[in-house]
């Protein structure tokens, strides 16, 4: 038993003995305040009217948790917990630099709207399925994948959001969610069993799964043990994760299936997780293997951004041309992935936070469209824009987001990306970034042409009952779109965010230095 | 399967078997045992009765609905891991208690909490993918 | 002991994949069961496969005895079990009900969500 009589034992050897700080504990406070709400909604299931008037201030409450954290994180730079006590690398340890701490306030950004719009889209037999009870629990997955420093407990992140995602992508057991629903589960049970084989491996040689544990002994592994082959293992699953071509099968069979609210979160949020790991592992922790990769993922990434949009152009219903979109974009954040370079990687980081916020506003748009013109197929579409005003602007403002025009946050990344594979004499990769706007210009013009700005068909008007749109899932999107004008304006403080995060995943002395104190850095 | 005899004895072998899962629980923090396999053998045991007195029965027998059992699990486990927040270590750190009780020491940690967590999201889950496959069955 | 673990990995895999790539969802649930236990033979030879002393310290010590087994792995394996049954749980259901619903259970009859002759968009204004 341990306690009192364990003077004859140095526990200085095994315990962190310093006191924690409180401001410490906005480490682990997203993740358990999520668990925690979440498994008080269960038991509310029945409630319906009850749980989003406790969800929606719980998401609320996550905002400001994420906020503080990454405020913190700015100011005091990276920060670690590591639970039970025991010193690093043997407790799990959690560890949020600057990209962890953007990720998590974006993706609690866009969690908040999805709790938001949810409350009108999802219907009471919805709720009982448990809509925001998975909510709070695929939030306590992505936030714990984007904070935790071990792999196999980002491992387990990645499965804690697996499994809600199936409960939210067949919420209500319609037959096309089981179809997709099938598929998807199937595919990504493939992905996370690659990523687990990969973290066995990882073991085996190094011995070690904390992240900063491995990224000091990468360097004198390097010489006798196949990292290659592990790094590209970690790379097939996390590009399978995020929807890389060719591995990318999965999105468009099911992204259009689930309700709209669940489209727009996993477009917004999933995929995200995949590049966030894929950033993480390849860049910060196996360099010298990412430069060696750097030509396949140069090449995946220009296939993705370009036949992504090439599949949303041939789309007649709008929930699959975004999901295309969703596709298309991961290119755009492959490609500086590909290129490593700090000025790439910080486009790449600013491109996911852009990314997360503007689809899933997109898809609340296509959501709230459908509602006041009757449908998401484009065929028979039409007039949306004198319907309602506001809603159509909103959804202009998305699109040329979307397509990284100015003056919204689309642009900035691009930039930055661009000028990044010009830098490198990368002239192809970073034409197909600029054909990739160009068709996205087009995919996105051509339906804000059918759907909102031409009339609606002959004898359309009458037949359609005009819905009046509902108020909180407009609001939802106003915020959204607020962040993405916001970000479009006055892009310095998001950029130089991601150019810091960048340099934290190139040099992770700091990242290494938070997980062991005593170590200096060489 | 409803034979007499199964029926018969299914009760006495549930009741068992739960009594001995609570056993495995409780031993699991220093030897081989602990809330999943404790879990798991609850999880089996009311299985056990499913098969031989039907659903419903088993449903009466844990009043509540499994989802909620394992949801007050979760909710458990995470609570015990805040308690350290308390004793400013960090989170998920065992604490100890000694009460004396009727004269005997009693060894209580914020770890038995956890693993009383773990134990009930573990038979509230299997149990209720459990019952929702034998109801399915009869649709 | 190892090359001989790490041949009955490399057998599971294929009995594995083989399966997954069949039409019929029951054939790839069973692809899935093989291919979490494959995974968790993996990593249990990738922690060193070492003979009968079981990693529990007994009453009086402070430390591990010699020689015995790698702890860890065996609990990230405990992990991945739970996690890979309930994964296991999940797509039974999933599989059951899709059969249910959309009567068949080929993959490639599902196009519920991906018709065959999808509309084109609207070529003109």
């Amino acid at each position: 038993m341990a306690g009192q009589s364990d003077t004859m034992v140095d526990l200085a050897a095994a315990y962190v003995l310093e006191p924690v700080a409180a401001a410490d504990w906005l480490v682990v406070a997203p993740v358990v305040w999520c668990i925690m709400t979440g498994a008080v909604l269960v038991t509310l299931r029945k409630r319906t009217a009850v749980q989003p008037l406790i969800a929606i201030p719980a998401l609320g409450v996550l905002v400001l948790m994420t906020l503080a954290l990454l405020w913190h994180v700015i100011a005091g730079g990276t920060v670690t917990m590591t639970m039970g006590r025991w010193l690093p690398p043997f407790g799990i340890s959690f560890t949020v630099d600057l990209m962890g701490a953007l990720f998590a306030a974006t993706a609690a950004i866009v969690a908040l709207a999805a709790g938001i719009y949810g409350r009108t889209d999802v219907d009471d037999s919805g709720r009982r399925y448990g809509f925001y009870p998975f909510l709070m629990l695929i939030m306590a997955g992505i936030l714990g994948a984007f904070m935790t420093g071990d792999v196999f407990n980002l491992y387990v992140w990645f499965e804690v959001l697996l499994i809600s995602s199936f409960g939210l992508l067949v919420l209500g057991s319609e037959r096309a969610q089981l179809d997709g629903g099938v598929k998807y589960a199937f595919l990504n049970l493939i992905a996370t069993t690659l990523f687990l084989v990969a973290t066995g491996y990882l073991y085996g040689l190094f011995g070690t799964l904390n992240m900063a544990d491995i990224a000091i002994k990468a360097a004198e592994l390097r010489g006798t043990a196949p990292l290659m082959t592990l790094v590209t293992l970690f790379l097939l699953a996390f590009a399978m994760k995020a929807a890389a071509f060719p591995v990318n099968f999965w999105l468009p069979a099911s992204y259009h299936t689930p309700r709209l609210v669940v489209s727009a979160l996993f477009a917004g949020l999933l995929t995200k997780v995949g590049v966030y790991a894929l950033l993480r592992i390849l860049v910060m922790l196996f360099p010298l293997e990412r430069e060696a990769l750097s030509l396949v993922i140069a090449i995946a990434a220009a296939l993705t951004m370009v036949l992504g949009v090439v599949g949303a152009l041939a789309q007649n219903d709008i929930r699959r041309a975004l999901g295309f979109l969703v596709i298309s974009g991961i290119g755009v954040m492959l490609a500086g992935l590909a290129l490593g370079s700090p000025a790439g990687l910080a486009g790449s980081i600013f491109y996911a936070a852009h990314s997360m916020v503007v689809m899933t506003a997109l898809y609340f748009a296509a959501g709230l469209g459908a509602r006041l013109g009757g449908g998401f197929e484009l065929t028979g579409a039409g007039g949306l824009s004198t319907r309602h005003g506001l809603i159509a602007a909103m959804t202009l403002v998305l699109f040329l987001s979307v397509a990284g025009l100015p003056p919204f946050s689309g642009l900035w990344p691009k930039v930055m990306l661009v000028k990044a594979s010009l830098d490198v004499g990368a002239w192809w990769l970073a034409g197909s970034i600029l054909v990739t706007g160009l068709l996205t210009t087009i995919c996105v013009g051509r339906i804000w042409v059918l759907a909102y700005w031409r009339p609606a068909p002959e004898g359309r008007e009458d037949t359609v009952p005009l819905n009046p749109p509902l108020i909180g899932a407009t609001v939802a999107l106003a915020g959204l779109v607020a962040v993405t004008v916001a970000a479009g304006l006055w892009p310095d403080p998001v950029m130089s965010l991601a150019q810091q995060a960048a340099r934290g995943l190139l040099d992770p002395s700091a990242y290494v230095q938070s997980v062991f104190p005593a170590e200096a850095p060489q | 399967m409803r034979t007499v005899i199964l029926r018969s004895i299914a009760p006495f072998l549930t009741s068992l078997m739960v009594l001995f899962s609570i056993f495995v629980l409780l031993r699991g923090h220093n030897e081989p045992g602990g809330g999943f396999i404790g879990g798991l053998i609850a999880a089996s045991a009311l299985a056990i009765y499913g098969i031989a007195c039907g659903v419903a029965a088993v449903r009466r027998a844990i009043y509540f609905h499994p989802i909620a059992i394992s949801a007050v699990g979760l909710l458990m486990s995470a609570l015990a891991g805040v308690l350290s927040l308390f004793a400013e270590v960090p989170f998920m750190s065992g604490l100890w208690v000694y009460p004396h009780l009727f004269g005997v020491e009693v060894a209580l940690s914020s770890v038995l909490v956890f693993d009383v967590g773990v134990y009930l999201v573990v038979v509230g889950a299997i149990c209720s993918i459990a019952l929702g496959l034998e109801e399915g069955d009869r649709d | 002991m190892e090359p001989l673990f790490a041949l009955l990995v490399g057998a599971l895999f294929t009995v594995a994949f083989y399966l997954f790539l069949s039409k019929h969802v029951i054939r790839v649930l069973m692809g899935a069961a093989i291919l979490g236990n494959a995974v968790n033979l993996l990593i249990f030879t990738a922690g060193r496969v070492t003979r009968e002393v079981p990693p529990v310290i007994g009453g009086g010590n402070d430390v591990l005895v010699q020689g015995a087994a790698n702890p860890l792995p065996q609990a990230l394996i405990l992990t991945a079990i739970v996690i890979s049954f309930s994964f296991f749980a999940f797509l039974l259901v999933l599989g059951f009900r899709a059969f249910q619903k959309l009567d068949t259970d080929r993959s490639d009859e599902m196009r519920v969500a991906e018709p065959v002759r999808e509309a084109s968009p609207p070529l003109g204004y």
